[in-house]
């Protein structure tokens, strides 16, 4: 006969294997957002926050309906500072396939930016980079203007798509 | 909550102690119809906000952004002193409310010096620091706003609609139906309009009647067909009707396509404020800004994009009768 403890801990389990099978888990969640200090010069200065394709517009409101028309999932966002003076916002937006992170991207990157090797695809502007790599869709937003603006986001990009 | 006989009542008080000019008065009757006298709109204008040539900053100077709005309110009112100008606009003895946007995060959100400008006149002319409230839709919008929650009655107020809660009841005008926050139902007398001039994926253009989506519990419920009409349905509801009276817009800074997020390469500074009551007015001659923007860039009109903001005009047909778009109806003061 099992145990109080036992029958806890059996029972734990099991909800735990059929919530896996339920959902189909094959790999554990991903973190692309690197930590303080992890990519030099860079502080990670807020929570993550993620919202679900339903609640997009919290976030983003009026620019939510093309990320859902394209099949966004979730979205997720913080703030960075580097050197403690520049301001910037990195958004993860995780589509349902490749095709819809590319149909934001090339919808976000005409104009004078220059192609930048990261991800699949990638440009930088001078205050801002985007890139996509598979169905993730990256943009990396400065604040202010600052002559080492562009490297800074670079770096900061480089080090997201290594997490994802 | 008040009612609407009882607010007008208050606002008629309201005036006799503020005088006959009252524009507040002015206010009050025209809630009932807009009159067919022309609508005023300032239009001001200062180059050097941002700084000149290459040498220019992301947030304006904040004594160039005191004068241009002292300059805007002067225009308006006619009184060159901004402590009377203040006077004749707002009631004194009242909780005046500062709808911000900042829905655009920090890159393209109402400014904080204009806010600050603002609360500092209204103070100046009278009004406790604890009767303004500075508020938006959520605690990251006011952040973006440069501001920080406080609901200590003896300072300055800044808190959120998640903060304050919406009204159980829902209001309904035309297709909008909605439940507004408990700022704007409960707390506020009257609020002063401070939207930022953006381009809009959806709605073409947001400026002030499309700031009132910040009012609301569920914006995105009013986003079908191009906001149309919902932005002017949502305007006609009486709650907004009569208390938002006054509209403060910031242009001085603006994204001219792309928005309403923060897209810095299509930044721009028109380092201009628009002041008035009337919203449509102020809605119409912001569509011009930014088609006049997008042509110097190369990019299609708004109505070749597939998303003029026809909301404006449907604010202003008969039904609603929310204000004008009729260019021979407004008066245009440029400073």
């Amino acid at each position: 006969m099992l145990s109080n403890n036992n029958l806890k801990a059996a029972v734990t389990a099991l909800t735990v294997a059929i919530f896996l099978a339920g959902t189909g888990c094959k790999k554990s969640i991903v973190d692309p957002f690197p930590a303080s200090g992890a990519i030099a010069g860079w502080q990670k200065t807020t929570d993550t926050r993620v919202f679900a394709s339903k609640d997009l517009w919290q976030y983003i409101d009026g620019d939510a309906d093309h990320y859902i028309q394209a099949g966004v999932v979730t979205t997720s966002t913080s703030d960075y500072n580097y050197q403690g003076n520049l301001e910037a916002v990195v958004d993860v937006y995780t589509m349902g396939d490749s095709a819809g992170a590319h149909k934001i991207f090339a919808g976000d990157v005409s104009g004078s930016g220059k192609g930048v090797s990261l991800g699949d695809e990638g440009v930088a502007f001078a205050q801002s980079v985007t890139f996509r790599k598979g169905a993730s869709l990256v943009r990396i937003v400065a604040y202010s203007s600052t002559p080492d603006t562009q490297q800074a986001l670079l770096a900061l990009a480089h080090g997201v798509e290594a997490k994802l | 909550m008040k009612d609407r006989r009882e607010f007008l009542k208050e606002v008629a008080a309201g005036a006799v102690l503020i005088g006959s000019a009252s524009k507040l008065g002015m206010a009050a009757v025209r809630a009932e119809s807009v009159s067919a006298a022309k609508s005023k709109i300032v239009i001001a204008r200062d180059p050097e906000l941002h700084g000149v040539g290459t040498n220019t900053t992301a947030q304006p100077d904040e004594r160039r952004v005191r004068n241009l709005l002292d300059r805007a309110i002067a225009a308006y009112t006619g009184h060159a002193k901004p402590i009377a100008a203040w006077k004749s606009l707002v009631p004194t003895d009242k909780v005046i409310g500062l709808k911000v946007n900042g829905l655009g995060s920090k890159g393209i959100a109402t400014h904080p010096a204009l806010i600050m400008a603002v609360a500092e006149r209204l103070q100046q002319a009278g009004v406790k620091p604890g009767n303004i409230i500075v508020f938006d839709q959520n605690v990251h919008f006011l952040q973006s706003c440069g501001m920080t929650v406080n609901t200590d009655p003896s300072k300055l107020r800044a808190y959120s609609s998640d903060v304050a809660g919406w009204e159980d009841e829902e209001s309904t005008w035309g297709v909008a139906r909605i439940r507004l926050t408990k700022i704007l139902t409960r707390d506020c007398d009257m609020v002063i309009n401070m939207p930022i001039l953006k381009d809009h994926e959806g709605a073409g253009v947001t400026f002030a009647m499309k700031n009132m989506y910040g009012v609301v519990d569920k914006p995105n419920t009013l986003h079908a067909n191009h906001c149309n009409p919902a932005v002017a349905d949502l305007n006609c509801i009486p709650t907004i009707r009569d208390k938002v009276r006054f509209t403060i817009g910031d242009a001085m800074s603006s994204v001219f396509d792309g928005g309403p997020g923060f897209h810095p390469e299509r930044l721009w500074y028109p380092n201009t404020l628009l002041i008035g009551e009337d919203r449509v007015a102020l809605d119409a001659i912001a569509w011009e800004m930014i088609e006049r923007k997008r042509a110097e860039a190369g990019l299609p009109t708004l109505e070749a994009d597939g998303r003029p903001p026809r909301y404006i005009a449907a604010a202003a047909d008969a039904t609603r009768n929310l204000g004008t778009n009729d260019p021979k109806r407004i008066q245009r003061v440029e400073i």
